[in-house]
């Protein structure tokens, strides 16, 4: 997709590097350091102060007994308390295990789906632009707006969509199957597949476009066949786009609120999000909120160290 | 397909079995990609099938599938006893005004990562996306207790101008670093020669080749605002009620709501759609903050 020879007009990173260190050379002597500054400053500043005090707060909150319960005792030191509660308590592991087997089913289905439809959509054929705006189309979707339509329109018991069509397919007493109530993980897993394809799709679509032209004739000129070709060749150069797709896919998916709200309610697919949201809203239990808050943003850390690798493989080794 | 092979083997002189066996590919291939790409819109078009039903006849079971269509769903939405016209409103205030926001921070600090880079950019690049990787829910708390104890702002839309900002900068401030990165240097330094001024650059050079990736990134931030659900459901109850939440005020199981609720589902979608295919061409390297181009 890219139009430009990305290393001779492009401003490219190596190019980027050198006029930083440049700057820095004019900084011994002036006050030029603080001209280059001065534009990325306020941005900073507000990130700073919108994302970051909140966890400073947060983490002060998660060492305090503090509950906004009407009959509830005042504030005072908890110590480690709070922390004690949330790895000892029951629900609170599982909505661990839930986030971690939503996110990964997902990203791993989407990514797999995502790949096949832009390998089909990478060839022409009749009414290519029409599929592919269909398949953009559900990521266009406001997100709690799809969950409550898939929630009631599609998996419903009774008249949703799916009990009535396996209804007119024979199925017997197909009104009384409620996949929510029985499988609340996996119809909300579904439905983000549904979301997220298209994200996958779109990424790895612009990855096989990149695919160096001059390669795949000379591969098909020396008589590989399409299998031989999408192994010695596509594989490899998709590996980065593969990582990037899934790595941004976790970002967003981890962080679910709206499909389990939108869908269950949290019954029996509680993940993080959702069980910080009904510690703090619902329960009240601000310090044991807290607590949760902090353990979440730990494990975000550990996952984010590995996230952000990926993407500064990218950065180092632009891919256009 | 069996009426047009027999044609084209007795075109080409030697049918190698390759051949043939590539036509029937391609074709299994296209008709593949339109089924799947029918499997993913169909619910799409089944909610809107739906918002276009009478209440009673669209929540039955079977479905009715031939019920006569309707309009009755979507001017039920504008009357006085739903009214959905406030909370598209006060989307669209927060979605406008924080994108704008988000712009006018990003630019600069994009220009400072590219064009004039300070020294260790990519660190400030990085505290930038790993303020992305921090879950919002685990800031909620102290966000809520400052909205309601502090500033004594609740149930105001500015508050979440200020968070969607935020949630938000990180994206463009990506998103417009690679946007800028094509802006050729040689013609700034060019200018810079004739003696042009920063402001004069901007304006005149950078400006209008930024131009479509602006746009871009103005399209993408106001989807995320658009579609954001968890902030304003906490911070928000009545006057500042916006689209995503008060679609869960649809949900009125003592009476046939789905059709109500799906005509919601579209009027709060539209915005988005129209965005996400007005941005469609630059919709890759958007998400993908920039690294795919």
């Amino acid at each position: 997709m890219s139009t430009v020879p990305a290393t001779e007009v492009v401003l490219t990173n190596e190019a980027v590097d050198q006029r930083a260190r440049a700057a820095a050379k004019i900084d011994k002597w002036g006050k030029k350091s603080w001209v280059r500054r001065a534009p990325l400053l306020p941005a900073l500043v507000f990130m700073i102060i919108v994302t970051q005090l909140p966890f400073v707060a947060t983490l002060v909150m998660s060492f305090l007994n503090w509950s906004a319960q009407p009959d509830a005792p005042g504030k005072s030191f908890a110590g480690l308390a709070n922390f004690k509660e949330v790895f000892t308590t029951k629900e609170y592991r599982s909505a661990v295990f839930t986030s971690i087997e939503m996110t990964v089913t997902v990203v791993v289905v989407a990514v797999l789906i995502g790949m096949g439809v832009a390998l089909l959509l990478d060839r022409k054929f009749f009414g290519r632009g029409v599929v592919r705006t269909m398949m953009i189309a559900p990521f266009l979707i406001v997100p709690i707006a799809a969950a409550v339509f898939w929630g009631n329109g599609m998996l419903q018991a009774g008249f949703g969509l799916v009990d009535g069509v396996l209804g007119q397919l024979g199925v017997k007493d197909a009104q009384n199957i409620s996949f929510l109530t029985t499988h609340p993980k996996l119809s909300i897993e579904i439905e983000l597949i549904w979301q997220w394809t298209p994200f996958m799709m779109l990424i790895l679509l612009a990855g096989l476009q990149s695919r160096d032209s001059e390669i795949m004739e000379a591969a098909l000129v020396d008589g590989a066949n399409p299998w031989q070709m999408f192994r010695a060749i596509t594989l490899p150069h998709m590996r980065r786009y593969i990582e990037l797709a899934a790595t941004l896919g976790t970002i967003f998916i981890v962080q679910n609120f709206d499909s389990v709200v939108g869908m269950t309610g949290g019954q029996n697919s509680t993940n993080i999000p959702y069980e910080v949201y009904e510690v703090f809203y619902a329960a009240k239990d601000y310090g044991v909120a807290s607590a949760l808050g902090v353990v979440v943003v730990i494990g975000s850390i550990i996952v984010a160290t590995f996230g952000l690798r990926v993407v500064s493989s990218l950065l180092s080794e632009e891919v256009a | 397909m069996t009426a047009t092979l027999p044609g084209r083997i007795t075109r080409t002189d030697v049918p190698t079995p390759v051949k043939k066996h590539r036509s029937y590919a391609a074709l299994a291939a296209g008709l593949s990609a339109w089924v799947i790409g029918l499997i993913f819109i169909f619910p799409i078009l089944y909610m809107l099938l739906t918002s276009l039903h009478e209440p009673a006849k669209a929540q039955t079971y079977p479905p009715s599938w031939g019920a006569s269509l309707t309009l009755t769903n979507y001017k039920g939405l504008f009357s006085d006893t739903i009214n959905i016209r406030p909370a598209l409103l006060n989307s669209l205030q927060a979605s406008v005004i924080s994108t704008i926001l988000v712009l006018l921070l990003a630019i600069p600090a994009a220009y400072a990562l590219s064009i004039r880079p300070v020294r260790k950019w990519s660190d400030a690049m990085f505290f930038f996306l790993s303020t992305k990787m921090l879950p919002p829910v685990a800031g909620i708390l102290p966000i809520y207790l400052f909205t309601i104890k502090v500033i004594h702002l609740p149930d105001s839309i500015l508050v979440l101008i200020v968070l969607y900002t935020s949630m938000n900068l990180p994206i463009a401030v990506w998103m417009m670093r690679s946007f800028l990165a094509e802006v050729p240097p040689a013609i700034i330094e060019a200018a810079q020669i004739d003696g042009a001024k920063t402001i004069q650059i901007m304006a005149r050079i950078v400006a209008p080749i930024a131009m479509p990736g602006i746009a871009a990134t103005s399209l993408i931030c106001f989807i995320f605002s658009w579609n954001e659900q968890l902030f304003a459901k906490v911070l928000t109850s009545v006057n500042a009620q916006t689209a995503p939440v008060f679609v869960n005020t649809l949900i009125q199981t003592e009476h046939s709501y789905l059709a109500q609720l799906c005509a919601g589902t579209v009027a709060v979608s539209v915005p988005v759609l129209i965005a996400g295919f007005a941005a469609q061409d630059k919709l890759v390297q958007g998400l993908s903050l920039g690294a795919v181009k």
